[in-house]
């Protein structure tokens, strides 16, 4: 019998943090999230890559708006990471505000993304190209929409005072999903107004 | 402490246990149950309920098929037969049975009480039944999808399939996908958190290492699937254009994303079915597996190589040379790993002492038609020979002798090999042994002559052919091999049905063998194991005769945890105990939710918005009560030691 196998100490029950299963179930939640992300990008590359006439068909997309947009969504990921050192420091008063800020930051986020679908000179059926920029950016808000719901149930805990200093697992998870919500539409971001920027 | 009162300690121990862990008898408890043995059972039988579906279907175009110029079938029935054939076999059968496997068995291997995540595994079994349920739902109507397995648009597109045939396969599968990617991050997760102390990576059963790999790949696998189906129903439902070359879209992107699933898909298929193999052959060779380690490695690198294949599915598209050759070459290397294996366990059998039961012949029977099918994999990965013989019956032959070969054989055998830990009974050996001997004539006489039909151009899915063509007799063989192999197929499942309340008792290890399953009762406590095992080697049952195994496992180790639903949690290289887990009950969230994506599915099948967002609302209300914070643990639960 190897005895190192059994700690001397008490062990965690329960664990909290990097340690629990459900840290590990998110990683990969969000590994599969992003292939489906990857292979939605995939496909935009490989039919620009075919087009027969100019890509996109309406020409470079004006990118004043989306780029305020994307600072909006990278503040709000800057005000759930400081939700979570506060709930770690057991500031509970400040996690709430932080979240708060978080959720109308994202809501802020959705309603530009509403308001620009609106004003597009093309729809989904108009052309490919129509097709993937709505299909791919509305999978992205119904992403965003998802850590708005989560967003919404941390505050609800967050006040009936389930999280503590020590105890705050479902913070972690639900901050660190919406940090993948932001990278997710870094990418997209990238690629439907940066990389036609190229020619 | 005399044995009188050690005794009635371990008595009030696992009444506790018990009590613990056992499901509320009832139909709420058979809807809440998250046992990951009763989960694992209804796995296997919902898989074999659609292994019998497919091969009815089979059946009825091998008929069609027996003789040229027949008509039991229209051409729209035939086509509707082969696609639901395909679909069934391939997502509803292949996987889930090896999900059902590795259900019962993980936790039994790795010395734990159950999954990592107990309820999401009751989730992935409710929702896998409920997208079969969706799958066939308009098969009664003779509404199937009807454009293949791997439904290539522009023929799947609505312009040429108006009806709701494709719809049901681009949104089942989709449905079916949500199964597979939980299942998948269980696994994963259960590997690096619930093995028992010491059970390091270097001594984890390779049925794990298989579903492990199959899991990994699955997580990058199945949304190129996902993606593919929803492009596709988008293109039917709201006219866009992704696969429409008028609208600037390209065919071509469905297979690319089409493949990029399947191949990996189709390792994921056998590579857990050929770690049953690795497991349970060297029980009745009576010697640890040969290669170990490089079966381990084979293992993952075929699913590494397996990514960069996808291609040679492509290659008559039309597809620029310099790719064509870098997918045939790596699809050749595929080879190496697969060698490795198969000498691997020609090795067990040629260093060991075999002892023919049944499950060996299915064993060394799967290794026969491995090899030939591999052969015939490596042959059609050269370019110019796989442009003459694509869409085939070439490639029919070769894919039924890899499938059936890689994934039934073992399976069965695997069925024979367990089913007395599941049960507590053992199988009829003569009718067992018979089984296999029809099985594995009648799939030889089924399956062998359609290379020959290929070589001689026979096209797959044609509903008949003309006389004079040189396939009558191929074909007549084929359809009376077809019937004989059902015939073996159905004798495995009376044997099985049969010797359930029938069969020799068990015991715990009636077969003698090495791994942790067989230390437990047959069938085995709700909790598994009265005592977490500490493991100190790949053999604990055996350690006593292998010569080179100088460490000891422990069974009946200190470690009780019987307050409570608990196991313990160990480092993910070494296994080295670092916490304690507190494990759900049982729960009607996981039915529950899966009721509210059903009827959301069904109803973006019919178009009625309203009803799917309903469903969806409901959905994300159960989903916050489960995931809602449980209270923290009392101070009495910190002081418990490891």
């Amino acid at each position: 019998m190897d005895e190192t196998l059994i700690p001397a100490a008490p062990v965690n029950v329960a664990p909290q943090g990097p340690t629990a299963s459900a840290w590990y179930g998110l990683l990969f939640l969000l590994a599969t999230e992003a292939a489906l992300f990857i292979y939605l990008l995939f496909s935009y590359f490989l039919l620009a890559s075919q087009a027969p006439g100019q890509w996109p068909p309406d020409g470079v997309p004006e990118i004043q708006r989306p780029g305020a947009n994307t600072v909006i969504l990278l503040l709000s990921s800057a005000t759930a990471w400081w939700s979570q050192r506060s709930i770690a420091n057991g500031a509970s008063g400040k996690l709430i505000v932080g979240l708060s800020l978080t959720l109308l930051l994202g809501c802020i986020f959705t309603g530009v993304q509403i308001w620009e679908w609106t004003h597009k000179s093309f729809s989904p059926a108009s052309n490919a190209y129509g097709s993937l920029y709505f299909t791919i950016t509305a999978l992205h808000v119904a992403h965003v929409v998802i850590g708005l719901i989560v967003l919404a149930c941390l505050i609800v805990w967050a006040a009936l005072g389930r999280f503590s200093a020590k105890r705050h697992l479902h913070v972690l998870i639900g901050v660190t999903y919406w940090h993948f919500v932001d990278a997710v539409w870094i990418a997209v971001f990238t690629t439907f107004f940066l990389t036609p920027m190229l020619g | 402490m005399t044995n009188a009162t050690q005794e009635t300690v371990g008595g009030a121990e696992q009444a506790d246990l018990a009590r613990q862990w056992e499901t509320s008898p009832g139909i709420r408890g058979w809807f809440s149950t998250v046992d990951h043995k009763e989960i694992g059972i209804r796995y296997l039988v919902t898989a074999l309920i659609f292994l019998f579906i497919g091969g009815v279907e089979a059946l009825v175009m091998r008929a069609q098929l027996a003789g040229p110029n027949l008509t039991l079938l229209s051409p729209e029935q035939y086509n509707q037969l082969f696609t639901m054939h395909g679909v069934t076999m391939v997502f509803l059968y292949a996987l889930p049975m090896l999900s059902g496997f590795s259900n019962y068995l993980w936790p039994l291997l790795l010395g734990s009480r159950d999954m990592a995540f107990p309820r999401l595994n009751a989730f992935s079994y409710w929702v896998y039944l409920a997208s079969g349920v969706f799958i066939y739902s308009t098969f009664w109507l003779g509404q199937a999808p009807n454009a293949g397995w791997f439904n290539y648009v522009p023929l799947a597109a609505r312009e040429y399939d108006p009806g709701i045939n494709i719809d049901v396969y681009a949104l089942g599968l989709i449905f079916l996908g949500i199964s597979t990617t939980a299942g998948a991050i269980n696994f994963i997760v259960s590997l690096m958190r619930t093995r028992a102390p010491g059970m390091s990576i270097n001594r984890m059963p390779i049925l794990v290492w298989g579903t492990l790999t199959a899991s990994v790949a699955n997580l990058f696998a199945v949304p190129a699937l996902s993606a593919a189906c929803l492009l596709l129903w988008l293109d039917r439902q709201f006219g866009m254009h992704f696969f429409d070359p008028a609208g600037g879209g390209q065919p071509l992107l469905w297979q690319h994303l089409f493949w990029v699933f399947g191949h990996p898909w189709v390792y994921a298929l056998v590579l857990p079915a050929m770690g049953i193999v690795s497991d349970a052959l060297p029980t009745f060779c009576r010697r640890p597996l040969v290669g170990y380690t490089a079966v381990a490695l084979a293992t993952v690198t075929t699913m590494i190589v397996g990514f960069g294949v996808w291609v040679h599915h492509m290659f008559s598209t039309g597809l620029p040379g310099l790719s064509l050759s870098f997918f045939g070459a790596a699809s050749m290397i595929i080879a190496i790993p697969s060698a490795v294996s198969v000498f691997a366990w020609i090795g067990t059998i040629w260093a060991g002492r075999p002892v023919f039961k049944t499950p060996f012949f299915y064993f060394a029977g799967f290794v026969l038609l491995f090899v030939i099918g591999g052969v015939s994999g490596f042959m059609t990965a050269a370019v110019p020979l796989d442009w003459q013989l694509t869409d085939t019956y070439f490639i029919v032959a070769h894919l039924h002798f890899v499938l059936l070969g890689i994934n039934v054989f073992p399976v069965i055998g695997g069925l024979y090999y367990w089913f007395p830990k599941m049960t507590g009974r053992m199988p009829n050996e003569a009718l067992g042994k018979l089984s296999f001997w029809v099985s594995f004539i009648g799939f030889n006489i089924a399956f062998l002559p359609m290379h020959l039909s290929g070589l001689r151009g026979m096209p797959r899915r044609i509903y008949t052919y003309p006389d004079h063509m040189g396939w009558n007799m191929a074909n007549l063989l084929s359809t009376i091999g077809a019937l004989i192999f059902a015939a073996g197929l159905l004798l495995t499942l009376y044997n099985l049905w049969y010797s359930r309340t029938r069969g020799a008792p068990a015991g715990p290890n009636p077969w003698d063998a090495a791994t942790l399953e067989w230390s437990v009762p047959s069938p085995p406590p709700a909790y598994n194991f009265r005592r977490i095992p500490i493991v100190a080697s790949r053999h604990p049952l055996w350690e006593d005769r292998l010569q080179d195994v100088h460490h000891r496992s422990v069974l009946d180790t200190d470690i009780a945890l019987e307050d409570g639903r608990k196991t313990i949690a160990t480092t993910v290289l070494d296994a080295e105990a670092d916490a304690i887990l507190r494990m759900p009950g049982d729960s009607v969230a996981p039915v529950m939710l899966s009721v509210a994506l059903a009827i959301a599915f069904f109803s973006l099948l019919l178009n009625i918005w309203w009803l799917a967002g309903l469903a969806a609302v409901s959905g994300i209300l159960v989903l916050a009560a489960w995931l809602a914070p449980v209270a923290p643990p009392t101070p009495a639960e910190e002081r418990i030691r490891g």
